[in-house]
């Protein structure tokens, strides 16, 4: 089964995509993670709120209201624009789709590692004489890996299927924002488009799947290493 | 003073309001369940801010809310030993040891590595995962890491609670070795009769946030009126001193020069010891008593009687080898005709002093 050059970009730019969406959003999901688990503070359930609203709004509503604010004429996008900047129809953009969609999915399961942790871990560190940062990085850090890497391969998971916000924002430009789901769905519009649309799926099917093997093993060899076999 | 401490705090519906020092040695915080012995010492390591108030260790200020000074937990140079131990799960006995060591970093003083591995015996576990360890190991190596961070206070807050009775007999001792080699003063809390009357130097009582009574340790626990545990954790301490082993598997300890027998102890002779004798072991007679089969009988003058509203009386002796604390009925008290001045023989089994009652003695 070979891909046509057309399909390996498809595929190259989605893992592209997806690789930046969950690399640049992962110690922002930690830190909101961490916030939600255990600040207490004015306007969390806003905070709360506006993290999961991608996982409710439809996907397409998500596109239209990141075009509105980031495309070149919206507020955010125009000031990115004079900076050099532009998200609109660029594979950046479908990044920052995919990185919004999955947003929530890593939020959700780093946030209920980090409530897993007991508090008085952290207590006993301080008393040892770490500060805040240290009790993080030595104590809470290694405690939530596993929260961490699934968060992290959901997101991966996740960024790699956006299609609806996707395609709303930055179109469906071979080459340029035509990501894997929108190259199947493109192929499925034209006649004789079923053979290239049937490989990419399969393609689809494969990285999902080692993506899911991967965090098994990585989940499973961090436990191991908290059990102390 | 190594602690000065003066707290207000309010939680919910309860109200602290302490004012204590701790000299050197063990202080022991001593109180029923929610006298507010806990936070009093998380208000010391600092994992809650009190309302007002002022804590001062050795030549630090630690917390002066009216100067707006509140130092971070982890700049305080405290141990803490906790009920449950807290020992870090991703990380083996050796780097659990090894945490507060290297945080404490240019700090100089306080036992090294080696010595606290021998003296705790974890040389053994130094490889092992804290799930893998039995409650009493764990506790060791807890009280091993709150050392090695180099503390100038040890804090333990019922480190025994956890553990069943066999664990406790192993743990004790080694609270009682620290408190003998003086290397750091030790709050620590309780609400056991028997471990206070082991380790402490001195001793605060608190009931219901407030200061009870606080003094050395014999002192208070031979006053009846302030013992949170009730009737039934009373006991009064006896310093005693290893005289010799007889054939028949007592040992004989010479109290004031007065001679306890004991059923058999490994200590040798001369070995100076802490006796706890429980009130409730104690049998009053106004003569010497004769053709009795307890070994241990002691002339004294009653100090003072308390009765309540219930049947007991709580007597306290003044003998040769120190103040006794003697529970009889109140019938027992008016037949007898006891009161303040009467001399008195208080006799106590051999075998009623239990041997989780006979410990190291205090260095004070």
């Amino acid at each position: 089964m070979g891909l046509g050059p057309e399909e390996w970009q498809a595929v190259a730019l989605s893992l592209r995509v997806a690789f930046w969406a969950t690399a640049l959003s992962l110690p922002l999901a930690v830190f909101v993670a961490y916030a939600l688990a255990r600040w207490h503070f004015a306007g969390k359930q806003l905070i709360n709120g506006l993290v999961h609203l991608p996982l409710i709004l439809p996907p397409v509503v998500t596109g239209y209201l990141l075009l509105l604010t980031f495309g070149t004429r919206g507020p955010v996008g125009s000031v990115l624009q004079d900076i050099g900047i532009v998200l609109a129809f660029r594979w950046t953009g479908a990044a920052l789709a995919a990185a919004i969609m999955a947003f929530p999915l890593m939020v959700r399961a780093i946030r209920l590692s980090i409530e897993a942790v007991d508090p008085g871990l952290e207590q006993a560190a301080a008393t040892l004489g770490a500060s805040r940062a240290w009790v993080f990085a030595t104590v809470t850090l290694p405690l939530i890996l596993p929260g961490i890497i699934a968060g992290t391969v959901l997101a991966f998971a996740k960024a790699m299927g956006e299609f609806g916000a996707t395609i709303t924002f930055v179109s469906n430009i071979p080459g340029q924002t035509q990501t894997l789901p929108s190259a199947i769905y493109a192929f499925l519009q034209v006649p004789g488009g079923e053979a290239p649309a049937l490989r990419l799926v399969i393609v689809s099917v494969a990285v999902a799947m080692s993506a899911l093997v991967l965090s098994e093993v990585l989940a499973r060899r961090v436990a191991r290493g908290l059990a102390g076999a | 003073m190594t602690l000065a401490i003066q707290l207000r705090h309010r939680v919910g519906g309860f109200d602290l309001n302490v004012v204590f020092d701790a000299p050197p040695g063990v202080t022991v915080l001593f109180g029923r369940s929610g006298s507010g012995k806990t936070t009093v010492v998380n208000a010391v390591a600092g994992l809650i801010r009190p309302d007002s108030g002022h804590i001062r260790l050795l030549d630090r200020v630690l917390v002066d809310t009216a100067r707006g000074i509140d130092v971070p937990t982890h700049r305080r140079r405290l141990g803490y030993v906790f009920q449950e131990g807290r020992l870090f799960p991703h990380l083996t006995v050796r780097q659990n040891l090894a945490y507060g060591r290297w945080f404490a970093g240019r700090a100089r003083g306080g036992p090294d590595t080696d010595r606290v591995i021998e003296m705790l015996g974890l040389g053994g576990l130094l490889a092992r995962r804290p799930q893998t360890l039995s409650g009493g190991e764990k506790q060791r190596v807890a009280i091993g890491r709150a050392l090695l961070a180099r503390p100038q206070l040890l804090l333990a807050d019922e480190p025994l609670a956890a553990l069943d009775e066999p664990r406790k007999a192993e743990i004790l001792p080694y609270f009682e070795r620290l408190r003998d080699a003086a290397e750091v003063p030790i709050l620590y809390v309780s609400h056991s009769a028997a471990e206070v009357a082991r380790l402490a130097t001195t001793v605060v009582v608190l009931e219901a946030g407030r200061v009870a009574r606080q003094g050395r340790a014999a002192e208070v626990l031979s006053d009846a009126s302030v013992l949170p545990a009730g009737v039934r954790g009373a006991g009064a301490v006896l310093d005693a001193r290893v005289r010799r082993h007889h054939a028949d598997g007592l040992t004989e300890l010479d109290a004031g020069g007065v001679a306890l027998f004991l059923p058999g102890l490994t200590h040798g002779p001369g070995a100076a010891l802490r006796v706890r004798i429980a009130a409730h072991e104690v049998i009053l007679a106004r003569g010497k008593p004769e053709g009795l089969s307890a070994l241990n009988i002691l002339p004294g003058r009653i100090v003072s009687i308390r009765q309540g509203s219930g049947p007991g009386a709580m007597i306290v002796i003044d003998t040769p080898a120190g103040r006794l604390l003697a529970r009889v009925t109140r019938r027992s008290v008016q037949a007898l005709e006891l009161s303040e001045g009467v001399t008195c023989h208080a006799i106590v089994k051999s075998v009623g002093i239990a041997p989780e009652d006979v410990g190291a003695p205090g260095a004070v």
